[in-house]
């Protein structure tokens, strides 16, 4: 039964650190852009290696 | 001049929202400045997917000393950043030159108040999910532990579980005792009584059973209840929310700026609000006007296209009062305003959408009548429940247990699922589609209808000239040289019959008569047949004439044609049993072609806003129930008052914002849509039909007091499973109009 004692609070703290993180990132507008984060992830950030001597014109 | 390099792949690449012709207007009036750097919030049309969000923002960091730039793509906000001398207009430039459309926002307005709203139940629903997957896990252990666990254990397992459901309820269950109060207030009740009644007493009676040291406390299943009702309400936010609303919409165009023409003579770019009756306004090539306005000063053709659904274009001269909403093509204009912009016709539309609106949120939905029916029979059969019991010479306590969990067990968990899982589902699977829903009880009005109005320009036909009849080859690519110089329509037609090429040297534009060019050494006019010199009626606007040097003039015709599926999805509705009429701006003749083409025998042209209106009432006073389909500011005022309304994707923004859905890829996607909402219909009724038969069941077990915790638990989560299992079904089910 002492078990309960400490398994209990570390359920409880468990629970409470996602709890936590969840309201962070809700705050934080996470989820505000839902379609927009699902996209994002498929743009493609890299721009090609500057080749000898020239200038990147990526843009 | 120059607009070509832009037009090539322009808009969403996606090919979800057609790409829009550049319209500028001078954003200056709206940029702030906040800690020494300039802000400005664009809300962005068009942008679709993720390429789109690349392409934008790749396009504003481009420009310099841009620091910030990004768009969100569920609400089309773009918030723009930066530092030095860049001008607000290059901005606005730089994302219409991608073919999207563009208009300035307001800053207060960055985050909306459906927006805050998803946002505070989302939160709600993680502190109930946290509190009940907890709670649930110290239950867990009470039922498994029935026999053998020591009164002090239970107790103190109990104990936790209160502390733990305390805040949960009071953080979580303001949504729900915030709108009982309100209603209790007019006293009225709605559903959010009987649920309030239900958390309230429920923890109540728990906290009491703990104290006592009794086994059966109900914290589970009260933050339970409390979950289950969030998943439903957040939901229906969020399908609320995807909705643009009209008004928000409405008010990015009157947020357009205006260039006004100040007594010294200088123009200056001012807000749309700030005109007054009598400013001098100078309107550029490719402007729309904000406001309604005689000319006085300059010649030019205009596009009226979305004001009165006349499919060509007229020249413009002083002394004509053009409306708002009309595009200037050709020359820059000067006039005066007739109207401030909340006299004009867009505020008159404006004030149609909110009578729209008004008479929408009238409508009772399926889930409104039930919850009806429901609230009286939960109250008394709890009710009922404890009075028997304590006649029957049960103590207080006990007997107040069973109405307890009465109260519980047939609380609305499956009521408060049926409805906006469905239209989750469906409003899924017609964006697949290419049909964006913007309401959730939209498909419950477009499963009612029975007689559908269309639009003529850009619903039934392309909306756009194009040309018609054999041309020579050599004529069509040299009159093309010409034509892409010019924004006019039938110029523009030739541009996509020809293609892309090479320009004319020294081209010029003369407003109301054609174009005069150089090509390939040899002087060129394209444009009325007096502006050639050739043999023409007058004053006919749908051709155009040719000439070059040396060479006899060619005639280019021009047609507005039906959509390539418009026969086949009219057919498919007269067999489906729907009553169908054209309500046109346009001229007679051309509705009666369109009319015969399609086989629809009831049609009426050179209609205005008001007469689309009056039309739509006729019908409704004869018993009917509207649908109808339009794209043009003309058409905003009768789709916001017809009981369900659709926009094709290349409507006007304010015809979308007017109505219930918004489709693309052709007007098949209209019997698809019908069918969808009646097939969502039918699963929303099975559903109110599986929550009144699993009250039927779950009445008599709690009356007799068999719902212990357990059993509550079980019967709630079993039954919202299959509520939204049987609303999955939905996307399995098979067109069939």
């Amino acid at each position: 039964m002492s078990g309960l004692l400490f398994l209990i609070p570390i359920a409880l703290g468990m629970g409470l650190v996602g709890l936590v993180a969840f309201l962070w990132a809700a705050r934080s507008g996470q989820f505000d852009d839902p379609d927009g984060a699902a996209n994002r992830i498929l743009v493609d950030e890299d721009r090609p290696l500057p080749t000898n001597g020239e200038k990147d014109s990526a843009e | 001049m120059n607009q070509l390099g832009s037009d090539i792949g322009a808009g969403c690449p996606s090919g979800l929202a057609p790409s829009e012709a550049p319209i500028m207007s001078d954003p200056s009036a709206f940029v702030r400045r906040v800690d020494g750097q300039n802000r400005l919030s664009l809300t962005v049309r068009g942008a679709k997917c993720g390429a789109c969000i690349n392409r934008i923002e790749s396009a504003v960091n481009a420009l310099p000393g841009i620091e910030t730039a990004r768009l969100n793509l569920s609400t089309g906000d773009l918030e723009i950043g930066w530092r030095g001398s860049l001008k607000a207009p290059r901005i606005v430039s730089a994302v219409s030159a991608l073919g999207y459309g563009v208009s300035p926002r307001d800053d207060d307005r960055s985050v909306s108040d459906e927006q805050r709203e998803e946002r505070g139940l989302l939160i709600a629903l993680g502190v109930a999910g946290f509190a009940t997957a907890n709670i649930m896990l110290l239950s867990v252990s009470v039922w498994a532990g029935i026999g053998e666990m020591g009164e002090t254990t239970r107790t103190v397992l109990h104990g936790i579980s209160g502390i733990i459901a305390l805040p949960a309820i009071i953080f979580s269950g303001r949504v729900f005792f915030k709108s009982a109060w309100s209603v209790l207030k007019h006293g009225h009740a709605n559903m959010d009584v009987p649920i309030s009644l239900a958390l309230i007493i429920a923890f109540c009676v728990s906290v009491s059973e703990t104290l006592r040291g009794g086994e059966q406390a109900y914290f589970d299943a009260s933050v339970m209840l409390l979950f289950f009702l969030l998943i439903g309400r957040f939901l229906d936010a969020r399908v609320r929310r995807k909705a643009h609303s009209s008004a928000r919409d409405l008010a990015a165009m009157a947020h357009r700026t205006v260039m006004r023409v100040d007594p010294d003579g200088k123009a200056r770019s001012v807000r749309a609000s700030d005109i007054a009756v009598g400013d001098r306004i100078l309107l550029a090539p490719g402007e729309r006007a904000v406001v309604d306005m005689r000319i006085t000063q300059g010649e030019s053709d205009i596009d009226e296209s979305l004001v009165t659904g006349e499919s060509l274009t007229r020249s413009a001269g002083p002394g004509m009062h053009l409306l708002a909403g009309a595009v200037n093509l050709s020359q820059p204009l000067t006039g005066t305003a007739l109207a401030a912009a909340s006299d004009s016709l867009l505020a008159d539309i404006a004030r149609m959408l909110d009578a729209g609106e008004q008479r929408r949120s009238t409508y009772r939905r399926i889930a409104d009548r039930a919850v009806s029916l429901y609230v009286p029979f939960v109250h008394t059969s709890a009710l009922l429940a404890f009075i028997g019991w304590l006649l029957a010479g049960m103590g207080v306590n006990e007997a107040l247990l069973i109405g307890v969990s009465t109260l519980i067990i047939t609380c609305p968990c499956a009521l408060a699922l049926a409805a906006p899982v469905t239209q989750v589902v469906a409003a899924g699977r017609l964006f697949r589609s290419g049909t964006f829903l913007k309401s959730g009880d939209a498909l419950e009005r477009i499963a009612q209808c029975d007689y559908i109005i269309f639009d003529k320009t850009g619903t039934l036909t392309l909306g756009t000239p194009q040309l018609s009849g054999n041309i020579p080859p050599e004529a069509l690519e040299a009159a093309a040289r010409l034509a892409r110089a010019s924004r006019h329509p039938l110029s523009r037609a030739i541009v996509d019959a020809a293609g892309t090429g090479p320009l004319a040297s020294d081209v010029r534009e003369f407003a109301g008569l054609g174009l005069e060019g150089t090509v390939q050494g040899k002087p060129a006019r394209l444009g009325s047949s007096e502006w050639v010199g050739a043999d023409g009626s007058s004053g006919e606007r749908s051709s155009l004439w040719f000439s070059q040097e040396g060479e006899p003039p060619v005639r280019f015709q021009f047609e507005d044609h039906v959509l390539d599926d418009a026969a086949v999805t009219i057919g498919r509705l007269h067999s489906a049993g729907y009553g169908m009429e054209i309500v046109s701006g346009d001229r007679a003749e051309t509705v009666a072609r369109v009319a015969q083409t399609l086989g629809i025998n009831h049609w009426s042209a050179a209609a205005s806003p008001r007469d689309k209106v009056k039309r739509l009432e006729q019908l409704e006073a004869e018993g009917h129930r509207v649908l109808m389909v339009g794209d043009g500011l003309n058409d905003a005022g009768a789709l916001a008052l017809a009981h369900a309304s659709l926009a094709p994707g290349g409507a006007m923004d304010i015809s979308q914002s007017a109505s219930d859905a918004v489709y693309s890829k052709g007007l098949s996607a209209l019997p698809r849509l019908i069918c969808v909402a009646k097939q969502a219909r039918k699963v929303m009724l099975e559903n109110f039909a599986f929550a009144a038969a699993y009250n039927l069941v779950a009445v008599p077990v709690a009356i007799t007091g068999h719902a212990t915790p357990l059993v509550a638990a079980i019967a709630m989560s079993a039954s919202s499973i299959l509520v939204s299992l049987n609303a999955l079904r939905l996307n399995a089910m098979r067109e069939n109009l």
